[in-house]
């Protein structure tokens, strides 16, 4: 397997805070892994390392680069949408194709005039005249041209209304993504992402607390509803979490046996968001 | 190569307005005064009945001297000159606002986050602002320049032909086309000389979190201060004043063009002597003139100076980290 980027013993302290603290990971070519934390687990920073736009520890390896030092023959290969609205207001439409696609060598101006086509973008409008939509619309545009090995994306879709948070996942995943192509995402709408990540990365205080693919993870995870009078005997079987729906008990298990589990009542397997609830327990607190 | 072009080309695009736009307004707005001027001047000769021009100036012309022929000459190019003048002055508020941008204002709307994902490298990043500052904006104010110049020749020549002097041979006692060639010449020195101060608000505007503007005129203006105050000078038995125009000037004042007459000893003498000699303000800006700084010290020092100074502003672009 070819490893697309790997870390190990990553660190990267701030004033005061440690950001990063000693973290590991493998990413393989063709997937799609989800990197989910709360608000300053040190999932951005993470990010910023990958792309060579921060200093740390340790050894990292993207696409057999080392981001600190080749960052330039890197971003051939990289692309990255950091938040909405980064695009620069001066910029018109036809001027962000021009500039794009004289700059960087994989850029398909074909394939983003295309993709343009299909929004209401005008090539003299500036991106001050757009909203924020319309801004990733761009964005998007520009970057889904790009033929690139490593897509980084770090909320980018937020503040978006629901249509096009919809149709930005719907475009990377029909027109953008192949075999090829890796994808690392960052969002705190993990509901909206789950159905297309391949992998699942959670981390906390600046360490991994879970890394997976979704596979594994419906077989380690699992979720049992079961009623009043077998609550306690779940119970002992130390769940992750615990909640009350309709007078019934849910309970979330950790490599529990499903055999046990199934006897106890109606079994499926978590939703992100809930393992995330359950997994981050105590964060702020 | 082609990068480099696009990315002097994308500094075009975000600062059109200073760049273009400035010096061409400067220029229609200096032109349309003094139209208002020659009309003002024209209905008030008529309502008085004073009558310019016509034989007598005809009489006057072909009795004149060489030397008083010379003098209108020197009349007509400092015609010329004198919307440059003014055009000049506006592009060192443009190179020095600019270079102050040049490596903040990215930062702080976080466009530098797009312009990073991209392929391109700091040092030429940095480079193309570089040259938009002391080569890109220079020219296109010298090409303004002399075409509003012309144009306010041709006007003054219109006005006076109407008076029945000969226009092409009032023309002909100008120097168009050696003010273009000193002009356009005078734009390596420019760049150049400028380079210091360049430099420094682009070292400034890279390194600072917040507030650029402040620190890189603070800075110096505050160790100026300072030196003045302990005498700091006088150790290397020189005055305070020496500080004041060698780093406080150079590093604040030379993108106005023209400032090394005031800032470099030389330059301010030979353009005294030249000037008196010539009696043509063309003497100010010719190339004997322009060149002769490239025999300065004060000039290679800046130079030197401003490598290290960009040298440092390509290595915060890549360190700052505050996104």
């Amino acid at each position: 397997m070819n490893a697309i980027v790997s870390a190990s013993g990553l660190r990267k302290h701030y004033k005061n805070t440690t950001a990063l603290d000693g973290v590991d990971f493998r990413i393989e070519s063709g997937r799609i892994v989800g990197l989910i934390g709360p608000n300053g687990a040190g999932k951005t920073t993470a990010l910023k390392a990958i792309l060579g736009l921060t200093d740390f520890e340790g050894r990292l390896d993207v696409l057999g680069f080392d981001p600190r030092t080749q960052r330039d023959r890197l971003m051939e290969q990289v692309c990255f949408i950091a938040d909405v609205a980064v695009l620069p207001r001066w910029i018109r439409v036809r001027e962000a194709v021009d500039f794009v696609a004289n700059v960087h060598p994989r850029f398909d101006r074909a394939k983003c005039e295309r993709f343009l086509a299909r929004t209401k973008l005008t090539p003299d409008q500036r991106v001050k005249q757009m909203s924020k939509g319309m801004i990733v619309q761009l964005h998007l545009a520009l970057v889904m041209a790009i033929d690139a090995r490593l897509l980084v994306l770090d909320e980018p879709t937020l503040g978006l209304d629901i249509l096009y948070r919809k149709q930005f996942y719907q475009s990377l995943l029909e027109d953008y993504f192949d075999e090829n192509k890796t994808i690392i995402v960052t969002t705190h709408q993990v509901e909206e992402i789950e159905h297309i990540l391949t992998d699942l990365m959670f981390i906390r205080d600046g360490k991994i607390v879970l890394d997976s693919d979704m596979d594994a993870v419906g077989e380690r995870f699992i979720e049992v509803m079961v009623g009043a009078d077998k609550a306690d005997a779940a119970r002992s079987m130390k769940p992750l979490d615990e909640r009350q729906v309709f007078g019934k008990s849910i309970f979330l298990f950790d490599g529990a046996d499903r055999a046990t589990l199934e006897a106890m009542g109606e079994v499926r397997r978590p939703s992100v968001s809930d393992l995330f609830v359950a997994t981050m327990k105590g964060t702020y607190a | 190569m082609k990068t480099f072009y696009w990315l002097v080309k994308r500094e075009f695009w975000e600062n059109r307005g200073g760049f273009l736009w400035a010096p061409v307004v400067t220029g229609v707005v200096f032109l349309v005064l003094n139209v208002m001027a020659i009309v003002a001047a024209e209905v008030m000769s008529a309502r008085h009945g004073i009558q310019i021009g016509g034989n007598n100036f005809r009489e006057m012309i072909a009795k004149a001297s060489d030397g008083d022929l010379a003098q209108v000459g020197a009349a007509l190019d400092m015609t010329m000159l004198s919307s440059m003048g003014l055009i000049t002055i506006v592009l060192g508020f443009v190179v020095f606002f600019y270079s102050l941008g040049s490596l903040y204002d990215d930062r702080r709307d976080r466009s530098v986050l797009f312009w990073k994902s991209l392929p391109l490298s700091n040092t030429g990043t940095v480079l193309s602002k570089v040259v938009s500052a002391v080569v890109l904006a220079p020219a296109i104010a010298v090409v303004v320049g002399i075409a509003v110049g012309l144009l306010q020749l041709v006007i003054f020549a219109l006005v006076l032909s109407f008076h029945g002097i000969n226009m092409w041979e009032l023309l002909t006692l100008a120097h168009p086309m050696r003010a273009v060639a000193s002009l356009l010449s005078s734009i390596p020195v420019y760049a150049l000389w400028a380079a210091p101060a360049v430099g420094w608000l682009m070292l400034c505007s890279a390194w600072a979190r917040s507030k650029p503007f402040l620190w890189a005129v603070a800075a110096p203006v505050v160790t100026g201060l300072m030196v003045t105050w302990f005498g700091i000078m006088g150790v290397f038995n020189e005055s305070a004043l020496w500080f004041w125009s060698n780093i406080v000037g150079r590093v604040l004042l030379s993108v106005f063009p023209g400032s090394h007459f005031a800032m470099d000893k030389h330059a301010f003498r030979s353009m005294a002597g030249d000037l008196g000699e010539a009696h043509n303000p063309l003497a100010l800006i010719s190339p004997t003139q322009t060149y002769a700084l490239l025999g300065s010290p004060n000039l290679w020092i800046g130079v030197a100076a401003a490598v290290a100074m960009i040298a440092a502003a390509i290595w915060f672009r890549r360190v700052r980290d505050d996104s």
